[in-house]
């Protein structure tokens, strides 16, 4: 039993009540308590990335021990997989605060800016620390309603527009949801992931289960903005200001959508072949159909928005052929690295995706437009962040050196050794067409020569912003390292083996 | 077994009121409705034959109650529903505020 | 918004201190009979809501910072984190712990520190669904102007 594991909701939440109230008095409260809760949880996620190793850390909620073998309580529980995502979570949302404390000085109401992310933070790191199928639903909505909120924060009409139907298209995913857990619950009679996998050992009608499994894809799949349900995603990505559509997109698709698709697909449901199918086809329709979307586009948010559609298809798709592979029962070292590359592409893309977004509203501060016919020539007047927007382009578009090329390649590899050959095309068109809506926003907004019709003078962005911007490029580059098997093993292969390994999950939880 | 398939028509009545309906109010009116079908759902689970409500007596201990725990979360659910109705308020407000009006076809300014 | 006629007026004036009454009484019999923190808080902002609509916001004199409701708000919920907390702190090492007497089944006093979390998590409710009613009431004023 672990007690350190509720701080990472406890801190959050209380900060943000704290901001409320103490933030009318203090000056400048907001910001450094916000700064300091966000620094602690990233120093207290490293230590657990790098200590936990193939340990499980379990916490029961008010103490509450098993009866009969049978567990009546709230787990939280900490495994390589989710320290992984606990990371990601905290280290950019504190390089976002960071950015944020100049960015924000725009809005009027900042007390509840840094409330809000807080709840939102805290929020995410629930769901990634529960255990409990209802628990995860909770502290979902906790950090949706916030980020519903901090969508529409500048109240102007396009931001409203795209929190409405964010909200009612998350609305609908949040309703899916909760019928999956009734569904569930009507037949196991119990909440906890682990006992539900031992529940359903002992036979199962098969039709109910393919129906709830539906219904889980389906509702978190509206979380993560997979095709078809991609709609609420390019509007709410773009209107929202900047630092939070770094959060949303680098991070909140991530830790409510692809990693409870996951963990529940792995540790909770039986894998079987049609399902993985469908996944498989649900990602490749992702990666392709996103990155064609965003080739026309002229506004840099949305082309960005749209990136993230097709990245998170990369993600899928390899998770899905590592399932494939797994429900087949063979070729076991394929199917580990086919998911040890999609989780590689996770951590990839949430440090390049947050760089461009924070880019993206570095330009919008100095220039004030988001149109890329608009700009022109800032790499002489902004060097910093031109020089940080070509590393994470090249990241994105699968360049060596950089992290994008290695985890492209380790997906692109497993699927030619597990004989898919399609998919492997696919991948590469994909990545090429990538690399040519890259190059497009680079020229554009960067290099072209322009004809000068503002003569503002562009200086470069505040100081707190190019911090942040050079720690997450600095990220991008170091973040290759982890395609070595030295440190891969340290970090990745603990989480593939409590994803693959189908009964070490329950067996720990139960057990203990 | 019609308690069940009522359930189910009440959700069908909140989804066409979210598809069809053009008055902003009615869509978070119809969203509401349709969670509510879902409370409904999760109390029904819970039923044990024979079994009375679960709240104990220390005069008459020995009983078979219902089964209380779908009951605890139907009302964090119902905190949750409220929740998003009234973010849903707060934003149409002030959609009605910049646009002028109530109605959802006039509201298309994101394209593409 | 003024207020409504006088029969409404007179009524209000005698159940509205019923219904605060009532509120109060759900949110304490919490471990008991059903209802508990949220239904009992909802009740409580309700009586509240009474008296402002039948006797109109002229009668308040609101602005735009409602800044009473807010803060017992924002109290209301840290004293609820804080009792989650005191379980780490006494020495059991465990959060959210219930580590009052429990008392015997059936008394008022009795259940550890449920009936504690109960009365903190109804003036919470109460305050949040009163500050959603005042921002309303504020935002038609601003309308009508």
């Amino acid at each position: 039993m672990n007690p350190l594991i509720p701080l990472f909701v406890v801190i959050p939440l209380t900060g943000a009540f704290l901001i409320m109230i103490l933030g009318r008095f203090i000056r400048n409260f907001n910001k450094t308590l916000t700064s300091l809760i966000l620094l602690i949880l990233a120093i207290l996620s490293l230590y657990y990335l790098f200590t936990t190793g193939d340990n499980l850390s379990l916490y029961k909620v008010g103490g509450w021990e098993p009866v009969n073998r049978v567990p009546i309580g709230i787990y939280m529980v900490m495994d390589g997989f989710t320290v992984i995502v606990l990371s990601i979570i905290n280290v950019v949302g504190f390089l976002t605060v960071l950015y944020s404390i100049s960015y924000i000085k725009r809005f009027t109401a900042e007390n509840l800016f840094y409330a809000l992310f807080c709840l939102m933070i805290g929020g995410m790191n629930g769901v990634v620390l529960s255990g409990d199928l209802f628990n995860i639903f909770v502290f979902l909505e906790i950090s949706v309603i916030s980020s519903y909120a901090l969508v529409a924060f500048g109240v102007e009409k396009n931001e409203l527009e795209a929190s409405f139907k964010y909200q009612i298209l998350g609305g609908l995913a949040s309703f899916l949801i909760l019928f999956g857990i009734g569904f569930i619950y009507w037949k196991t009679k119990t909440l906890n992931i682990a006992d539900i996998r031992e529940v359903f050992k002992s036979g199962y009608d098969r039709s109910f289960y393919i129906f709830v499994e539906l219904l889980f894809l389906c509702g978190f799949g509206l979380k993560a903005a997979i095709i078809p349900f991609h709609a609420w995603l390019p509007d709410a990505h773009s209107s929202a200001p900047s630092p939070i559509s770094a959060m949303l997109s680098g991070v909140l698709i991530k830790a409510v959508g692809i990693y409870v698709i996951i963990r529940l697909f792995f540790n909770m449901f039986e894998i079987s072949q049609n399902i993985s199918i469908l996944i498989t086809t649900l990602g490749t329709l992702s990666m392709v159909i996103g990155v064609f979307l965003a080739i026309g586009q002229w506004d840099i948010k949305r082309l960005l928005a749209y990136h993230s559609i097709s990245q998170m298809g990369y993600v899928i798709l390899a998770v899905g052929m590592g399932m494939i592979l797994i429900s087949r029962g063979d070729n076991s070292e394929v199917a580990v690295l086919a998911i040890a590359g999609g989780i590689f592409h996770l951590v990839n893309h949430a440090a390049f995706k947050g760089l461009l977004f924070l880019n993206a509203g570095a330009i919008e501060y100095t220039i004030g437009t988001r149109d890329l016919k608009e700009m022109g020539g800032l790499a002489r007047s902004m060097p910093v962040t031109s020089a940080t927007s070509f590393i994470a382009s090249m990241s994105i578009s699968g360049i060596p050196p950089f992290n994008g090329f290695f985890s492209k390649l380790i997906i692109i590899i497993a699927a030619v050794m597990a004989k898919f050959y399609l998919l492997a095309l696919l991948a590469v068109i994909v990545s090429i067409i990538t690399l040519a809506s890259f190059l497009k926003f680079q020229r554009y907004a960067f290099y072209n020569k322009t004809e000068n019709k503002n003569d503002r003078k562009i200086k470069e962005v505040p100081f707190p912003m190019i911090f942040s911007m050079v720690i997450m490029s600095l990220l991008c580059i170091a973040l290759s390292l982890l395609a070595f098997p030295g440190i891969r093993d340290v970090l990745l292969t603990p989480a593939i083996n409590i994803l693959t390994d189908p009964l070490k999950y329950s067996s720990i939880i139960l057990g203990n | 077994m019609i308690a069940y398939l009522l359930c189910f028509v009440l959700f069908l009545v909140g989804l066409y009121g979210i598809i069809t309906q053009r008055n902003l109010v009615k869509i978070a009116i119809s969203m509401s409705i349709m969670e509510f079908s879902t409370f409904l759902f999760f109390a029904l689970i819970g039923y044990i034959e024979g079994g009375v409500a679960p709240i104990v007596d220390p005069a008459d201990p020995v009983k078979t109650y219902v089964d209380p725990l779908p009951q605890a979360l139907v009302l964090t659910a119902i905190v949750i529903g409220l929740a998003t109705t009234a973010m849903m308020m707060a934003v149409i407000i002030r959609l009605y505020r910049k646009y002028g009006t109530f109605d959802i076809r006039e509201i298309k300014n994101l394209r593409g | 918004m003024k207020g409504m006629t006088v029969i409404v007026k007179k009524t209000t004036q005698l159940i509205a201190g019923i219904v605060f009454l009532y509120g109060i009484y759900i949110i304490i019999h919490g471990h008991l009979t059903p209802g508990g923190g949220f239904a009992g808080g909802v009740i409580l902002a309700g009586s509240f809501i009474l008296l402002i609509l039948s006797f109109g916001s002229d009668f308040i004199n609101l602005t735009k910072e409602e800044a009473g409701t807010t803060m017992y708000e924002n109290l209301a919920i840290l004293v609820v984190v804080f009792l989650a907390v005191s379980g780490l702190l006494i020495g059991a090492r465990v959060f959210f712990l219930n580590w009052l007497p429990k008392g015997n089944v059936g008394e008022l006093v009795s259940a550890g520190l449920l009936p504690l979390f109960n009365i903190f998590v109804g003036i919470e409710v109460a305050s949040s669904i009163l500050t959603i009613f005042l921002a309303l009431v504020i935002f038609k004023e601003e309308i009508s102007e």
